[in-house]
């Protein structure tokens, strides 16, 4: 079928210029201007998707958000796929190829019916629930057949080669929806000087101005639109966004607005532009003008591809030339339906029938159907579509003054479409975002936003006022009010009077669920949520089994958990819910919206930030010689830190073992860069290191150093390092690499909220200062040949000593601390002096077998002493006695420093915690898994009891056996003692507890 | 996000430069060693969770690195006041972001 035999004239299409796209598999033709919804139905493809449980063949339905069917898989390659895309947003260019979401292998010989036909028994409502809980292993499965089989669509398999940028903003004013409301709230705030943002989801804005034959002014709709629009551009304070969509609305007025740059260009687009926009929005005010949403009925097989929303039929036919079917039935339960079937008779088209739920309908709207001859059923219904795959008749019959009673004999009436108009849902979304509870307005039997603490502003249908005349004069003072509150008012305040010339619309009726003569129960099915197939069946079978509130209802039957978010289906399963229950729709409940009101893809979610500025990355001065070097890096943190440096062939146990010898038997280095380093000085910088450390500083002359532990208040480590004090008001701390900017925020919030009084100060230095560490025995010979101006003689320059001096030409503090147990210098000298300090180093190293080591060699050599590493041999539970630290803890200090009362909790001073200990395999050849639990019966049935796990496991070629740290219930008194650590195997390893000091337990290889 | 109005930097930041630091005017003891374990307990893990105004603190962790106060509520995250630390909260002082709207218009 060609796309001609559907248009007509008019519209807002580009016939000037075609374009081709396939849609699964075949070719078809459209024109700019169209959305792919729109180029369907003139093509006449009638399925679009099969329905997610029942695989039923679908159509297009609405034109905008609220579609449920026609969700798409877009894109032609496997970089570009786009998921969950509704045909009805997606605008139409030259090349678009798209497949059904649903369906498979495919929607016009879907395997899947046949489950379909037989699912009504194989998928109740609940079935999750009462199919997968158990057993729950097999979820897993069942999830891959049921997302294979009901189609969710697929994710992209390959990078997305598309850009995807972040932009921020701050602005007066955001206006949502540019309607009529919105149009006019803009001009209003605009010409008071305010910085204006108005933003629309479709591809230009105007709403429902577009379509509709009312005239402001003397103009036709899309005339005043195209006015307004040339005002607002004119403004350099305006700017008007259309293809962006607010997605999410935030605290404190912060406001998403995703924008589709050029998806609607695509492989058009200009080199290097970007698809997709996500702006953050902080807002001094939001202006709400969100319209609503028309709500489809509930009648039997009203899925049927052909039955369409009535506001969505005139849309296609007014502004896209498309008669999406030849003969209409409507059916109605307000006013403002019969305007389709205005617009299709005036298409040229047939009207079958106006099939009004009411008693008695508007004078305007009863006076223009009769002026065409139009046939007006009243207080009658359509109960049930007849057609698979399109509507072929419907069966009409006279219902009870309420609706809710078929009354007379049905008649079958022959067409090919049902439009269906069950009254207006105001778009509430956004408002609900921030927490405002919708309020139900009994009056236009609608939910409208609730009272929000945001700057929030509402104008037209979103608050419930239907009328084009009432939008746009509340549009007006909304405008001049945003504006007002962010300070700019204009000299001609006086809100424009708009000349509106339309319908006048008499009231609606609370209409949702048309009966059938068999009960709800045994009727064809009477869709609510079309994109989840929920039925008004499934919904009284819910309250039937005892779920009384529409959260337990929408989370059994799974309404509204569709990609839609029950955009049309939720306030029709309220309603029926209500009924079910013989309760009102706001005993019921509410419905809560939340972010995002339609999909973000991912890569607008994500922006910039992939890749290489996925995470910032941290690089120590001396980052370019690991790379020449072909370091392995590892992250801590955000740092980059050479894990081991291999030779050629080298695996890392290999690289790490001669790292380690190397260090023990000659001279290695490290870059310990990376180490957190502050300045700290003030007349009470030595009073409070003895307050935030458990030891004693009081002493510590210049010129020395000092190891210290850090616990909170409960008496738990949480950071240790070695502090120099380089004059009596000025030290130099070191914490951990991780912990640095955790120690610092927590001497600062000690300092600036507990003790104010006191005078210091703290400096972040660590990216001022390169450390490098010399380890070894040949590390003094090395240091003497590069360094000036210090006495490196044993005597002269001892274990814990610093000294100032320079180092290959370069000012330098060098401390004697030792983090492996040799004899060690760690030179600190200036960032941007680190590479020439350390090439001059290597300059001189072969003499010495200088030789670089990483990360796994320093944690191993450290192991090898039972140096602790904070973080990986504590967890925020263990205090310095546990960790066999008590020589770190001073019970002399005049002040109670941080961590001595936590320390001295009964809790704390119980003689079985579990304590730090060395464990030696007794295989020792065996390395223990690192966070293995110890217990002591390994023949012990399941639950053992755990004694504590492994906190560092190595090899270590120093010793020529493994070694580990770990915990282990009152370790300290158990020395000599075998435990077991059980492995997924069934067999056990056993290990010795000992000391954690396996090598040089006297110190002799540091003190030389 | 919420929209913080620092009172060292005096202007509103977003909610990332901040670190929430849980209940302000959380006193240390003065004499902690003569504090029973209960007393210590409740210094280091008993707060209020209200439903409604709560007293925070707040540190402005990327920007002036000052510990402050905050009065949020609770339920709608308004922000009442932020004040320095050794102030007192002047809820008349016009710091206040989020204010109670009203679907006006
Ligand atoms: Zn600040």
């Amino acid at each position: 079928m060609s796309q001609t035999n559907l248009r007509i004239s008019g519209g807002r299409i580009r016939r000037d210029r075609p374009i081709a796209f396939t849609f699964n598999g075949h070719r078809y033709a459209g024109y700019e201007g169209d959305t792919l919804a729109s180029a369907l139905l003139a093509n006449g493809v009638d399925v679009v998707g099969r329905s997610f449980k029942y695989s039923r063949p679908r159509g297009v339905m609405g034109m905008g958000a609220e579609e449920s069917n026609a969700i798409v898989q877009l894109g032609a390659t496997d970089a570009t796929e786009v998921p969950n895309v509704r045909a009805t947003q997606q605008a139409l260019y030259d090349g678009l190829v798209a497949r059904s979401t649903n369906g498979w292998p495919n929607v016009n010989f879907d395997l899947m019916g046949l489950v379909g036909a037989l699912a009504h028994r194989l998928m109740p409502p609940g079935f999750y629930y009462k199919t997968f809980m158990r057993p729950a292993f097999l979820w897993q499965s069942y999830e891959t057949l049921i997302r294979k089989a009901a189609g969710m669509g697929s994710s992209p398999v390959a990078p997305d080669v598309d850009r995807y940028d972040h932009m921020n903003h701050s602005v007066d004013v955001v206006i949502v929806g540019a309607g009529p409301a919105g149009l006019a709230a803009a001009l209003a705030a605009g010409k008071t000087g305010a910085t204006v943002i108005l933003v629309d989801e479709q591809e230009e804005v105007g709403g429902q101005l577009l379509h509709r034959q009312a005239k402001i002014d003397g103009m036709l709709g899309a005339d005043w639109v195209e006015q307004a629009l040339s005002i607002l551009l004119s403004l350099p304070n305006v700017t008007v966004m259309a293809r962006t969509t607010a997605t999410g609305y935030h605290d404190h007025n912060f406001i998403t607005l995703h924008e589709r740059v050029s998806d609607h260009l695509a492989d058009q687009a200009p080199e290097q532009s970007v698809r997709q926009r996500m702006h953050r929005v902080r807002a001094q005010s939001v202006l709400l003008a969100t319209g609503a949403i028309e709500r489809p009925l509930v009648l039997a097989n009203n899925d049927v591809p052909g039955c369409m929303l009535a506001s969505a039929v005139s849309a296609y036919i007014k502004r896209y030339a498309v008669m999406p079917g030849k003969d209409l039935v409507l059916m109605t339960a307000q006013d403002d339906g019969y305007r389709a079937a205005i617009d299709w008779h005036d298409a040229g088209h047939k009207v079958v029938a106006i099939i009004d739920a009411r008693v008695t309908a508007g004078d305007d709207c009863t006076q223009a159907a009769r002026s065409r001859g139009i046939a007006i059923f009243p207080q009658s219904g359509v109960i049930e579509v007849i057609g698979t795959t399109r509507v072929k008749a419907v069966k009409v019959a006279a219902l009870s003054p309420n609706g809710e009673q078929v009354v007379g004999n049905p008649q079958t009436l022959i067409c090919d479409t049902l439009a269906m108009s069950g009254g207006w849902s105001p778009a509430i979304h956004l408002s609900c975002h921030t927490g405002a509870k919708p309020e139900w307005r009994e009056d236009i039997a609608a939910f409208v936003p609730g009272l929000t603490v945001q700057k929030q502003w509402l104008a037209g249908s979103v608050k419930g006022d239907f009328r084009l005349a009432d939008c746009l004069s509340a549009g007006s003072e909304a405008g001049t009010a945003t504006a007002a509150f962010c300070g700019f008012t204009s000299a001609d305040a006086v809100a424009h009077q708009w000349q509106v010339d339309d319908w006048d619309d008499g009231p609606a009726m609370a209409y949702f669920h048309v009966p059938h003569t068999k009960a709800t129960s045994r009727a064809p099915k009477q869709f609510v949520d079309f994109q989840t197939d929920v039925t008004a069946a499934g919904i009284e079978m819910a309250t039937r089994e005892g779920y009384e509130s529409i959260e337990h209802v929408k989370r059994y039957t799974a309404m509204g958990f569709g990609t839609d978010q029950g955009k049309t289906g939720n306030i029709n399963g309220m309603a029926i819910t209500a009924r079910a229950l013989g309760k009102t729709i706001p005993e019921t409940g509410t419905t809560i919206f939340r972010p995002n009101y339609t999909p973000v893809t991912f890569g607008a979610v994500v922006g910039r930030h992939s890749g290489q500025l996925f995470d910032p990355e941290r690089y120590t001065a001396l980052h370019r010689w690991h790379l020449a070097r072909e370091a392995v890096f590892e992250d801590v943190g955000l740092w980059k830190r050479p894990r081991y440096f291999p030779l050629a062939g080298e695996t890392m146990d290999e690289a790490v073992a001669r790292e380690c010898l190397a260090t023990r038997n000659g001279v290695g280095i490290l870059d310990a860069s990376t180490l957190g380093k502050i300045d700290i000085q003030g007349n009470d910088a030595r009073e409070f290191l003895g307050r935030v450390y458990t030891n004693a500083w009081a002493k510590l002359a210049v010129g020395k150093c000092r190891y210290g532990l850090m616990c909170g208040e409960d008496g738990m480590v949480f950071d240790d390092g070695v502090t120099a004090c380089l004059a009596d008001n000025h030290f130099a701390m070191t914490t951990t690499t991780g912990g640095a900017a955790r120690v610092l925020e927590w001497l600062e919030h000690y300092h600036q909220t507990e003790w104010p009084d006191m005078e210091v100060y703290f400096t972040s230095v660590t990216d001022h200062w390169a450390t490098i560490t010399l380890s070894g025995p040949q590390s003094r010979a090395l240091l003497a040949e590069v360094s000036d101006g210090i006495d490196l003689s044993g005597d002269a320059f001892k274990y814990l000593d610093w000294r100032q001096g320079s180092v290959a030409g370069v000012p330098a503090r060098v401390f004697r601390i030792s983090f492996t147990g040799e004899l060690s210098f760690e030179i600190n000298v200036q960032a941007h002096y680190a590479m020439h300090v350390w090439e001059a180093i290597f300059a001189l190293g072969d003499r010495f077998g200088l030789t670089p080591y990483g990360t796994e060699s320093m944690h191993v050599l450290r192991a090898e002493k039972g140096f602790i590493i904070t973080g990986q041999d504590t967890d925020g539970s263990v205090t310095p006695f546990d960790l066999g630290m008590g020589w770190c803890v001073s019970d002399a200090k005049p002040f109670s420093y941080i961590g001595k009362r936590g320390m001295a909790r009964q809790d704390c001073i119980r003689t079985d915690r579990k304590q730090l200990v060395g464990l030696l395999t007794v295989d020792p050849n065996q390395v223990l898994q690192e966070g293995a639990q110890a217990v002591d019966d390994p023949e012990q049935t399941i639950p053992m009891t755990q004694l504590g796990h492994v906190t560092s496991s190595y090899f270590s070629h120093c010793l020529q056996r493994s070694i580990a740290m770990g915990f282990i219930r009152n370790g300290h008194a158990r020395m000599g003692d075998i435990v077991y650590y059980p492995n997924l195997d069934g067999t056990a390893t056993a290990a010795e507890i000992c000391s954690p000091v396996f090598l040089d337990p006297e110190g002799a290889r540091q003190h030389v | 996000m919420l929209y913080i109005h620092c009172p060292y930097c005096e202007e509103h930041r977003s909610e990332e430069e901040f670190h929430y630091k849980g209940q302000a005017h959380i006193a240390r003891p003065d004499d902690p060693d003569n504090c029973t374990d209960v007393e210590w307990a409740d210094f280091i893990y008993r707060r209020d969770n209200p439903r409604g105004e709560h007293k925070e603190q707040w540190y402005h962790t990327v920007g002036c690195r000052k510990f402050f106060n905050a009065i949020r509520d609770t339920q709608s995250y308004e922000i009442k006041t932020t004040y320095k630390v050794g102030e007192q909260p002047d809820m008349a002082a016009g710091i206040v972001t989020g204010q109670q709207g009203s679907n006006a218009s």
